[in-house]
């Protein structure tokens, strides 16, 4: 508590440092939405859950000291979507994540692409994964995250985001060629 | 039974994170191994699906503003502005001015105040970005062959705007749309950046070519503006500035 100014309450901030927020986190914003919508799938919560990360983001900004504004932003809005789900939809955490990479069969590109090609597809692939390999994959995908970044967010050791991404990319490409009645089941 | 190097340093290789030694090691590894080989190509494969597909979702146009009013409830603004009401009026007055002047200092097509900006506001392009942005808004002719946008083109506009891929370069041309800037039919032409977009607006103009100018920021969007034989380009994303920089080089060239 010693930073704090007296008579000012912990979580308010000064001017200077909303403009500050302004200029390193708020261009974070769209990352920070795209990340949320991934793990929580729906806008709507996204929305609600994006809002409160940054609200949250705002009252810690006296914490980041420089440095990758927005691997900081995402670290919280994450955190923020993980206690989200936890409280409304505890089920979907509970995946287990080390899950041993399995000998691949082997898919070529040319079948991976045609059963890639549709974005609705592809979304719903990504979705039936667990949100712990979603979000890898959202991450490096989507963010283009380096492993350093991702490692920072995810609060894996960034030693094992190599072998996460590659659990992470062989169960997509599974759920992606599988028969759809498949694919159903899995989602019971 | 599958190559070990499959599990791990194929990903690293394929994300750019293995140091040069490795790499290396990898690559001669691959020479010799078709079933890495072959992995590799449909972890590629699998990387332009995701990337080309459009799964990032921006934020919603009205969250930034209830998250910046929620930043106001959380800020203390200076206690001197807080005390007599007719202060913040002419506070709020001059904001109005200098915002007023600032707003017409942007020269409308016409009155050619600066020979070189363009003949449109910043805020009509910033306008036009975000409602390309909106679902379905993007492109009217979706394709990443040149060949095919350029000429969609055709007959849809007096002029014939230079189309080019730069896919190699990290900005892959996603498609093209008509819109109307400044009261003026122009081409767009939208390209990729990892998960961002880019709308590189083009119109022809009888102005002399200029260098690519220092970055404009509004709202949170940069954009770049230049000539270049007799056509006029104004490029904005929320991409880096320096991202933005070498896409407008590579079409400036």
């Amino acid at each position: 508590m010693s930073g704090f100014l007296p008579g000012r309450g912990s979580d308010v901030l000064d001017v200077d440092e909303r403009a500050r927020f302004e200029q390193l986190v708020l261009p974070h914003l769209d990352a920070a939405f795209n990340l949320a919508r991934w793990l929580l799938k729906s806008r709507e919560d996204s929305e609600d859950v994006t809002q409160e990360a940054m609200l949250r983001a705002y009252r810690f900004f006296r914490g980041f000291h420089g440095g990758d504004a927005r691997a900081w932003l995402l670290q919280i809005v994450r955190n923020t979507c993980y206690t989200w789900l936890e409280k409304n939809r505890p089920v979907e955490l509970m995946t287990e994540f080390d899950e041993e990479l399995h000998p691949q069969p082997s898919i070529s590109p040319e079948s991976l692409a045609i059963a890639g090609d549709n974005r609705e597809r592809l979304g719903r692939a990504l979705e039936t994964l667990p949100p712990r390999f979603r979000e890898v994959l959202v991450l490096r995908e989507l963010e283009g995250c380096s492993y350093k970044e991702i490692a920072a967010i995810t609060a894996i050791p960034i030693g094992t985001v190599m072998s996460a991404l590659a659990r992470a990319r062989q169960r997509l490409q599974r759920t992606l060629t599988q028969p759809p009645v498949q694919e159903a089941n899995r989602e019971l | 039974m599958s190559c070990d190097l499959m599990r791990t340093a194929l990903h690293g290789y394929l994300d750019g994170e293995l140091d040069a030694a490795r790499s290396a090691e990898f690559e001669h590894h691959l020479e010799g191994c078709r079933e890495c080989a072959k992995a590799l190509e449909t972890e590629e494969s699998l990387r332009s699906l995701l990337q080309r597909s459009s799964l990032c979702e921006s934020a919603p146009v009205g969250l930034r503003k209830k998250i910046r009013a929620e930043l106001d409830a959380a800020t203390s603004f200076p206690i001197k502005q807080r005390i007599p009401v007719w202060r913040w009026a002419v506070v709020a007055a001059s904001i109005l001015l200098v915002a007023s002047i600032s707003w017409y200092a942007w020269p409308r097509p016409g009155t050619a105040r600066n020979p070189d900006a363009p003949p449109f506001t910043a805020a009509e392009l910033i306008d036009a970005h975000i409602r390309s942005l909106q679902p379905g808004h993007l492109t009217d002719v979706a394709s990443t062959d040149q060949h095919t946008v350029k000429p969609w083109f055709n007959g849809k506009l007096d002029f014939a705007p230079p189309v080019k891929d730069f896919a190699d370069d990290g900005f892959s041309l996603i498609g093209g749309r008509l819109d109307v800037l400044g009261g003026q039919n122009v081409a767009v032409l939208v390209y990729a950046r990892r998960k961002h977009f880019i709308n590189v607006f083009v119109l022809p103009t009888k102005d002399p070519d200029t260098p690519i100018h220092p970055p404009g920021l509004r709202q949170g969007y940069q954009w770049l503006h230049w000539r270049h034989q007799g056509m006029e380009y104004c490029a904005v994303s929320d991409v880096s500035v320096s991202d933005l920089h070498e896409l407008a080089q590579l079409i400036y060239q």
